[in-house]
């Protein structure tokens, strides 16, 4: 079996006395499509930051391809092939939409503006964005707004991308819109990590998902069993 | 360079004493700048234009720390009107806020600043009260009066505010929406309302805080400047959003500062508060106490 | 292109006024504009380009005053190897600041600067070779041909180091490294997860900025004949350095340039005609306006005015 892309090894994170996370520890393969769930403050969202470096974990190690990152910055995991989008969505709004996917063309695959721009409006055409492209990140709705931060993400050419709350607040018809995307990425190679509240979402999304309460893993396995596990149906609704 | 022992004890008794007062002056800023996460570097100014209004009411013939208690409604007031300003021009727009945020309290300092050169000219002001001027002895050693009715203030004051914020509903309120505005928000009330009135307190204890200045020592319009160094230092070493570091905090620097005085003289006091600030940034940011 | 010959216009027109006979005050006001076109000018690549606020912009620019100084008293140092010496403690301090608080939230980087405008001012006050607290009076060596005067051959000096600096201006705006600051400014964090190297860039434009303010600090103690610590160390450098790019504009490198003739002129109009004092009060006062109003400055403005007459 081949090595897996990702491995989270013990990872703990405390801010002051609180405990965020607690010996967290997972495996992502290559090509996985993973989902990631749990209660608000159950720690999804320090986890992902300790994974894209925002955050320094104490204690355990992070390891992608093979290779320890835990002491390096966010821009340096970036261009080793770790993307993410924000929960809250954080486009460069003085940016045209165009603009946004040049910063990490400018800087993860290092390719000159002329370039970076076709590949640009590549990335916003198949996403459904290309009308959109000359003008401000400012005026986008919710949806377009979720859309820019995961082309934003594409743009870097990343090997695993993590999606955090990419569907949250979103109707039917658009969750399915951002849903096609991740799945059209997964196809093309790249490793998807879905942090979502849409059980549905995550239920057609992912083939493995962990459940994360308190800090703690609680739950492992298909999606299936994982939403019928007791201990996940009581960390949502509460003891 | 003059050192002796009874000299370096003098020093740090001194420097006690300074430190609560620095402590005190630095309260407002805790909760403006530790809690409410406000850029408020104008904090020196208002309370300079405190020491200001002390002395003008003082001179109508009332005790100073009276007329600085008389002058803490209106400075709530002035308080709750510049947060209300604040919001509504920058933070609520959120994206931009940081530097236009700073640049507007570092605008509004000069003027304040000079406003009351306009309006007091650059000459130093003092006030007149039976407790200045004369000193306590103990033993072999000098405690100005001043600096001991100073200290008194400053401990009631840190208590009572400490008190307020940790046993009132408002006080506890005005923690929270420093720690997790959303729950907040979602309990019901209201962040922007919650945050005016801390800014309001914060104001009005600067009032007090500026008559407690110009008891302590004379007051000119630009000596907010230097305040700059000593309220962020006390308030950045105790972290932020501590109220009982800020005591820790301000002794350090009272002590450090009086040690400095005593060892290599006034030129070089001054610049205490500031490199105990840079050094804190440099190696603690988060402080010693902070949340 | 266009800019270039437009410089290289500009540039013979300062050096031919200041070979001719115009009246000397005009020089004399000139210098002082001019510093203020660099000042501004650089305090825009760190704070209107990424977002990092600078109070402390005689720090830097009295630093650059004080090399030039002891470089004069102790080698008789000519005056391009002041600005060079200028140009070099600027940029090591703003390293120095930088690598201590640039990792930091912006309003820590803001106050760490206020606090090395005072340490360096307590410094200088406590050096004697530098004359202390009451300073030192400076003989100027001959001027140089063909100069008329010590005072002309200043201006076009500072003329020539604000065309430079608004050029490094325009080339970091322009260039790859521009973009990544205006990500650092729009949002950090995602900067930083799209591969920005977000402390090295900040680092760049902290000692850009500060090499540019040295430098304009160098020829200062020549244009006065004199220097002192309290002067050169003064929260006013920063405040105006401060309000002609949040005036002019922070987005584009002609922003601090419209800025500073704007304010610069009026500061020395109000300084003579009426006092000091209300000259720190108007720019006190414009600095409030303008952000609160006119959060884009005066180029917004005119971009807005442009946008309209043009439907």
């Amino acid at each position: 079996m081949a090595a897996p892309l990702l491995q989270v090894r013990n990872v703990s994170k405390h801010f002051g006395g609180f405990t965020a996370l607690s010996e967290v520890s997972l495996d992502i393969a290559e090509g996985e499509r993973f989902g990631l769930i749990g209660p608000n403050g159950s720690g999804k969202t320090t986890l992902i930051n300790c994974i894209s470096g925002l955050l320094r974990n104490e204690g355990g190690e992070i390891v992608f391809q093979g290779k320890k990152i835990t002491g390096l910055a966010p821009y340096q995991r970036t261009r080793l092939g770790i993307a993410r989008s924000f929960q809250v969505p954080r486009p460069f709004h003085t940016m045209s939409v165009l603009e946004n996917l040049l910063v990490p063309s400018a800087y993860v695959v290092r390719l000159k503006d002329s370039e970076g721009e076709e590949r640009a409006m590549q990335i916003l055409k198949s996403i459904g964005l290309a009308d959109k492209a000359h003008g401000f990140a400012s005026q986008l709705s919710q949806v377009e707004l979720r859309k820019l931060e995961l082309a934003r993400a594409m743009a870097a050419r990343p090997r695993l991308l993590i999606s955090d709350e990419a569907m949250a607040g979103l109707a039917g018809a658009e969750v399915d819109e951002v849903l096609d995307i991740l799945f059209k990425l997964n196809e093309s190679g790249i490793t998807i990590i879905m942090i979502e509240h849409i059980m549905q979402a995550v239920m057609r999304f992912s083939q493995r998902v962990v459940c994360l309460d308190a800090g703690r893993i609680i739950c492992e396995g298909a999606p299936a069993a994982i939403v019928q596990n007791g201990d996940v149906q009581r960390a949502y609704l509460g003891a | 360079m003059i050192f002796s022992f009874d000299l370096l004890f003098e020093a740090v008794l001194f420097g006690v004493l300074l430190g609560c007062f620095y402590a005190a002056v630095s309260i407002g800023l805790s909760v403006s700048f530790g809690l409410l996460d406000v850029p408020h570097v104008a904090h020196p100014a208002l309370m300079v234009f405190g020491s200001y209004c002390t002395f003008v009411v003082a001179g109508w013939g009332l005790d100073p720390i009276v007329a600085g208690v008389l002058l803490m409604p209106a400075f709530f007031v002035l308080g709750v009107l510049i947060y209300r300003f604040y919001y509504e021009t920058f933070e609520k727009r959120g994206t931009e806020a940081g530097v236009r945020g700073l640049a507007f309290f570092f605008g509004l300092a000069f003027i304040i600043e000079v406003g009351l050169i306009l309006v007091f000219g650059v000459d130093q002001r003092t006030v007149q009260a039976p407790y200045i001027g004369s000193s306590l002895a103990l033993g072999e050693y000098r405690l100005p009066y001043r600096m001991l009715v100073a200290f008194g203030v400053a401990l009631v004051l840190t208590f009572v505010l400490t008190l307020y914020l940790s046993k009132t509903f408002t006080g506890r309120a005005i923690k929270a929406v420093a720690q997790d505005e959303p729950a907040l928000r979602l309990m019901g009330a209201n962040p922007v309302r919650i945050k005016q009135w801390a800014f309001g307190i914060a104001t009005g204890v600067s009032a007090l805080a500026g008559a407690m200045l110009i008891i302590v020592g004379p007051v000119e319009p630009a000596l907010d400047r230097l305040y700059i160094g000593r309220t962020f230092c006390v308030v950045v070493l105790a972290g932020l959003g501590s109220m009982t570091g800020t005591l820790g905090a301000g002794l350090i620097l009272g002590v450090s500062e009086s040690i400095v005085l005593m060892m290599f003289g006034a030129s070089w006091a001054p610049a205490v508060a500031f490199g105990l600030l840079l050094i804190v940034l440099g190696i603690r940011p988060q402080g010693l106490f902070g949340r | 292109m266009k800019y270039w010959i437009s410089v290289a216009v500009l540039l013979i027109a300062a050096l031919g006024a200041a070979l001719s006979g115009i009246n000397e005050y005009v020089f004399y006001a000139g210098y002082i504009v001019l510093t203020f076109v660099v000042l501004a000018t650089a305090w825009n690549i760190l704070g209107g380009y990424a977002g990092y606020v600078n109070f402390g912009t005689g720090a830097f620019f009295g630093f650059g005053s004080y090399a030039a100084v002891v470089l004069f008293k102790a080698l008789g140092a000519p005056l391009i190897v002041q600005i060079i010496a200028g140009a070099a403690i600027g940029a090591a301090l703003g390293f120095g600041v930088g690598i201590m608080t640039l990792r930091l939230r912006g309003i820590f980087f803001a106050i760490a600067t206020v606090a090395i405008l005072f340490i360096a001012e307590t410094l200088m006050i406590n050096w004697r070779y530098v004359g202390g607290a009451t300073g030192l009076q400076l003989l100027r060596p001959e001027v140089m041909a063909p100069f008329g005067s010590y005072t002309r051959m200043l201006f076009a000096v500072m003329a020539l180091l604000a065309v430079i600096a608004v050029s490094v201006a325009r080339y970091v705006q322009t260039s790859w490294i521009g973009r990544g600051l205006r990500a650092i400014r729009d949002s950090e964090e995602a900067a930083e997860c799209s591969g920005v190297p977000t402390l090295r860039l900040k680092l760049i434009a902290c000692v850009v900025s500060g090499a540019l303010m040295g430098a304009a600090g160098a020829p200062m103690p020549m244009y006065l004949s004199f220097v002192e610590p309290a002067s050169s160390f003064s929260l006013n450098w920063g405040v105006s350095a401060l309000a002609m790019p949040m005036i002019g504009g922070t987005g584009h490198w002609i922003g601090p340039v419209v800025g500073a003739l704007l304010l610069g002129s009026i500061q020395q109009i109000v300084t003579v005609t009426i006092s000091n004092e209300i000259n720190v009060l108007v720019v006190g006062v414009l600095l409030v306006l303008f952000v609160v109003l006119a959060p884009d400055g005066v180029v917004g403005l005119f971009r807005k005015w442009l946008r309209r007459s043009s439907r």
